[in-house]
């Protein structure tokens, strides 16, 4: 508890993170409440179609080509982009901690191996590599959550690789060979916990790395069918930019919002994790 | 020199056959005989096209013989034959891949060039409004879906202020040679390649400030200001080209994901490269296609690479030593 206190002492210092940490909770708060919000969901017609933004109070953000209300579908798809954004994070964490710590651990040959098969998931084009497995796979919640993980992994892995080259030399973690832990203990509670901070960092951009490559699969018209996503309704909005350009820019300008407090909360808990290495 | 080049293109051969390998395992772990995903369950899996995919890929036969097979034709660049399009893949691939390549070329020339240009301002105004304003505009365009910003943009300039056209290559039926040509083309490139541009640009800002400031902190830098230069030539005569590297460095490990983003602008601007050829194929569930697209385009990142590492060894002789 102390040390939450004194990180959240060091992260308030820098007041656009603080802003970015509000707009994150806010987008969670829409997530976690939309079917309280909004119980009759995103799909339902509930006035005519094509309202601007602003012309009806009850539907603030204005209605779709069929009569939907739009800030239910910005709610409800809120909770879409979250959900895929964190889990496809954990999925590329767990990929990506266990291939960069054995990497980093074990050196040698298993090091040459695993950081070559890196390498190559590095090379084909994430997001065409993205749409492929989505795509040959069938677009669902789960597939596209594990595809997302699936090409996320390699940052992290490289990122844990060389905390762990780096951290396997101190004291501490030779001091726990010599009173003969085993590797795996030594892993878990010696360097693991050490080569945390900077993985946190990371993955606070890889979720919002992850969440604008769902909105994108969406926009293709590759995400999950049953689900209102932002880039589904990009993607439906597109038909009528022409005339109604709101439809796409409202569910945009969540995802850059969103994605933008990722990015900025990232840069705080940067600088509050490292106080050493101040950016800038 | 002779030796590096050697030694680089026998590090890039386990890559290629790396790639080849992974994506015949995606289409084997698919649902169903790779049979039926390559020619997909809809439409055009009529039975002499099934039974040539099994030819062609030697799918009667045990898993490691495919795969030998499967390897074989791909670097022979035995692709089979698109019953879509009526054309053999590699000559679809061939025909389509120019009008990319032009893509993520202006696309990297923008984001360099003005991602240098906007890191070298924050640098030599470091801490300054200037500064600020320069660094919240480089975090915005971090932040852009590529394909909404794309979607405004056609909102704006081509909708409402009617200056760009929406979308093409060029303008159809027009039949301009020369130098119209190049212009109209220029002309359809603009909001596209701005477009794709816009994240790498903001990346490549962050990283021309930090290595501005580092550049600064060094002593010919000292010297040069104590000499009486000023500072726009102490700016972009010593520090600018000392601080490149690192954006080069980048530039070149970016062309992957630019791929990727060049399918979302492609399909936003209804560009005729590879990235939409890529989109309509999975649509009309052309697995071989999409999937030989995927292969190619992973070589071609890896070729890349390659000619961007010989590159820098021949600017910089200092980094063949490592």
């Amino acid at each position: 508890m102390r040390r939450l206190t004194e990180f959240w002492r060091r992260y308030r210092r820098n007041v656009l993170a603080v802003l970015a940490f509000g707009v994150l909770l806010v987008v969670a708060a829409m997530a976690v409440f939309a079917d309280l919000l909004y119980p009759q969901g995103p799909w339902e017609m509930v006035t005519r179609p094509f309202l601007w933004p602003g012309d009806r109070s009850q539907h603030l953000l204005g209605s779709d080509m069929l009569g939907r209300d739009v800030m239910a579908g910005i709610v409800h798809g809120s909770r879409v982009s979250l959900l895929i954004g964190v889990v496809a994070t954990a999925v590329a964490f767990i990929i990506g901690t266990l291939v960069g710590a054995t990497a980093g651990y074990f050196r040698g040959w298993v090091d040459d191996v695993l950081m070559r098969f890196t390498e190559i998931f590095q090379t084909i084009p994430p997001f065409m590599f993205l749409i492929v497995l989505v795509a040959i796979f069938k677009p669902s919640v789960t597939t596209i959550t594990l595809a997302i993980g699936i090409v996320s992994w390699p940052t992290l892995a490289r990122l844990v690789r060389s905390e762990f080259l780096t951290l396997r030399e101190r004291d501490f973690v030779q001091a726990g060979f010599v009173i003969g832990m085993s590797n795996t203990r030594i892993i878990l509670t010696q360097i693991l916990p050490n080569a945390l901070p900077p993985v946190i960092v990371t993955s606070s951009v890889i979720v919002a790395t992850a969440i604008i490559n769902e909105s994108a699969l969406s926009f293709l018209g590759l995400g999950d069918p049953n689900l209102m996503s932002w880039g589904t309704m990009i993607g439906a909005g597109r038909q009528v930019l022409r005339n109604a350009w709101y439809l796409t820019a409202l569910p945009g300008i969540a995802i850059l919002l969103t994605v933008l407090a990722l990015n900025i909360a990232g840069d705080g808990l940067n600088d509050a994790l490292n106080p050493r290495l101040k950016s800038g | 020199m002779m030796s590096y080049i050697a030694r680089r293109l026998l590090q890039a051969v386990p890559a290629v056959f790396g790639i080849i390998i992974i994506n015949f395992f995606v289409l084997h772990l698919a649902p169903g005989d790779a049979a039926d995903v390559l020619a997909g369950e809809a439409g055009a899996a009529n039975e002499a096209y099934m039974k040539q995919l099994r030819e062609t890929f030697g799918l009667d036969q045990p898993l490691y013989v495919q795969l030998y097979e499967y390897v074989a034709n791909i670097l022979q660049l035995n692709l089979g034959y698109s019953f879509r399009h009526n054309m053999a893949v590699a000559d679809l691939i061939a025909e389509r891949l120019p009008a990319t390549l032009w893509l993520m070329l202006s696309a990297v020339f923008l984001a360099v060039g003005l991602g240098i240009l906007l890191g070298v301002t924050s640098a030599r105004f470091v801490n300054t409004i200037v500064d600020r304003i320069a660094s919240v505009l480089a975090l915005l365009c971090y932040s852009t879906p590529v394909f909404w910003i794309g979607l405004m943009m056609i909102v704006l300039f081509s909708v409402e202020l009617g200056w760009l056209p929406s979308g093409g290559f060029e303008t159809i039926g027009a039949d301009f040679t020369g130098l119209d040509r190049v212009l109209d083309v220029l002309w359809h490139t603009l909001m596209p390649a701005l477009a794709l541009s816009l994240f790498y640009l903001a990346v490549y800002a962050r990283l021309m400030r930090a290595s501005m400031l580092e550049v600064y902190r060094l002593d010919f830098v000292t010297t040069a200001h104590a000499k009486g230069l000023s500072p726009a030539r102490v700016a972009f005569k010593h520090v600018l080209r000392n601080a490149l590297l690192p954006v080069v460095t980048m530039a070149g490990l970016h062309l992957g994901g630019m791929l990727g983003g060049a399918v979302v602008v492609e399909v936003v601007f209804s560009w005729p490269g590879i990235g939409r050829l890529a989109f309509d194929a999975i649509f009309q569930r052309d697995f071989n296609l999409v999937l030989s697209i995927l292969v190619l385009s992973s070589v071609l990142v890896i070729v890349i690479n390659l000619a961007v590492d010989l590159l820098y060894a021949w600017l910089d002789p200092r980094i063949e030593i490592r």
